[in-house]
């Protein structure tokens, strides 16, 4: 079962030397136990483009769909058997990213 | 075989036999709401066919085939509406796992209740229904909400365990320590809400609440015999249910420890919650937190009157419990027994300073009153007596404080003091 583990931020920073190395450490730690599925940072709200093609006619937009004081700074994607195991992981994956994580799963 | 004969023997296989049905349907079938629909409709059928065909031999048996063919029934006729069964409704708990530390299913289904994903009021909701069988109803009557709400939550609860997986198992040996207060706190505060009920409309003691809070602490006491806070939970529970009766007056005013009849305490309780906190003792180990509680409560019920109370013992339990759990309200309870050993100028200095955070608990303006009063000082004893009685969410609590306050010197009086 894959579950997302979205990381939260309220700040326009990224992250510091010593959280990308300990996000580093855990991310190998994903792979050698094969929890690891994908993951990614991400630019910045600003940078973001809305596409909007459900109707005539395609709706470009600058900035992000949601407006928010927090927002998602990045991602992981894991393997795990159930949501203990997701838990564990992701209570390590805030600790070396110095952030907040919310856990869902992929159906 | 008498009706009446057949209603006990329902309500006995209801309380003795509805958890392991839904437990064991939960593992087999993997998926909480089928096991409990089919749990239910087993005893349903159960009420139907008893008083004629009379009630059989091996009653928890006879519920479990039945739920068990009603879950299977259920699954053919979604089968034939659509296809695509199978994967979801296996989705936990299969392949079983090798047994934990202890192989009960009751306890799986006590630890998904109770998991630590969903929010603690889900907890209680969840446990209340899974593992006590109470309708969803009841639930919605006890914690004073609507019907159609706590339908909702508990829904919405075993929509989050099937579709994020939460596991159905007694968490490994090194989890437990973990997890096991998180059950805990869900049955003390099921036994809180019982004992002291909130609410205008609401009875003052609830002890449908009180009564299936104990139940449930017995069957983990059942299966987890060797956890000393298991132990100190259901102690202390049975130390305060034995002087339930003796708590209310005929008019429904609550009855301070102090001023209590004893002898109308339940004398069984006692003796069995004594039994629990000496067993505990002898183990050796360090107590913790309920099992501290149950000892406090172990030595006021083992004083034939008030005044035979042994404080200094209260006090050193406190001051054990105090260096456990730092929350002001073991602070305020602390003070007092300080008030019983060193008077009450003492334990209002220390009740003053937690000023700051109590502010708004109304045992807090409640221990400040009688601590006033005790010291002649009426006027401020009275203002601190109508704001507790302002913040009691208790109706037989606010009599109480009504009458303590009504009690004081008029204040015109007072200034003679």
């Amino acid at each position: 079962m894959q579950y997302l583990f979205s990381v939260l931020h309220d700040s326009p920073s990224f992250g510091t030397d010593a959280e990308m190395a300990a996000i580093d450490v855990f991310n190998d730690r994903l792979q050698t136990e094969g929890h690891w599925v994908f993951a990614g940072g991400l630019g910045q709200p600003d940078t973001a483009t809305v596409i909007d093609n459900r109707g005539e006619e395609t709706v470009i937009t600058d900035g992000p769909y949601l407006e928010s004081k927090e927002y998602l700074a990045g991602f992981w994607i894991i393997e795990a058997p159930d949501l203990d195991v997701a838990l564990a992981l992701a209570t390590e994956g805030s600790k070396a990213c110095n952030r907040r994580v919310e856990v869902r799963p992929i159906l | 075989m008498t009706a009446t004969h057949v209603q006990q023997a329902l309500t006995r296989a209801h309380h003795d036999e509805w958890a392991r049905v839904v437990a064991t349907l939960t593992r087999r079938f993997g998926d909480l709401d089928l096991a409990e629909e089919a749990a239910a409709e087993a005893f349903a059928t159960a009420v139907e066919h008893w008083p004629a065909d009379g009630v059989p031999p091996n009653p928890g048996a006879w519920l479990t085939t039945t739920a068990n063919r009603k879950a299977i029934d259920r699954i053919r006729r979604e089968h034939k509406r659509d296809g695509k069964q199978k994967e979801a409704q296996m989705s936990f708990g299969t392949p079983p796992e090798p047994p934990g530390p202890v192989d009960d299913d009751r306890l799986r289904l006590i630890f998904t209740c109770c998991h630590p994903a969903l929010a603690t009021e889900t907890r209680v909701a969840l446990t209340l229904r899974m593992v006590g069988g109470l309708t969803v109803a009841e639930i919605a009557r006890a914690f004073l909400v609507q019907e159609s709400t706590m339908g909702q939550r508990i829904t919405r609860a075993k929509t989050k365990i099937k579709a994020a997986r939460v596991p159905y198992r007694v968490p490994s040996a090194a989890d437990l320590p973990a997890r096991v207060p998180g059950v805990l706190a869900v049955l003390f505060l099921i036994y809180n809400e019982g004992y002291l009920a909130t609410g205008p409309d609401t009875d003052p003691v609830r002890h449908d609440l009180t009564a299936e809070a104990i139940r449930l602490t017995r069957l983990l006491r059942d299966l987890l015999p060797q956890d000393g806070e298991v132990a100190g939970l259901l102690a202390l529970m049975l130390l305060t249910e034995a002087r339930s009766a003796a708590r209310l007056s005929p008019d429904g005013e609550l009855i301070a420890l102090g001023e209590q009849d004893r002898t109308a305490w339940d004398q069984a309780q006692i003796a069995e919650g004594h039994r629990l906190v000496r067993e505990r003792l002898a183990t050796g180990e360090a107590p913790g937190r309920y099992q501290l509680l149950a000892a406090i409560n172990a030595v006021h019920t083992s004083a034939p009157t008030v005044a035979d109370t042994d404080w200094s013992q209260v006090l050193a339990l406190y001051d054990q419990l105090a260096r456990l759990d730092r929350s002001r309200i073991v602070a305020l309870n602390r003070a007092i027994a300080v008030a019983e050993l060193d008077g009450p100028q003492a334990a209002l200095a220390l009740v003053d300073a937690l000023a700051d955070d109590l502010t708004t608990y109304h045992a807090y303006h409640a221990t400040r009153a009688d601590l006033l009063r005790r010291l002649g000082r009426g006027q401020q004893s009275r203002t601190a007596y109508d704001r507790s009685i302002a913040l009691a969410g208790n109706t037989a609590e606010a009599a109480h404080l009504t009458r303590r306050r009504d009690q004081l010197a008029r204040p015109d009086e007072a200034v003679a003091e």
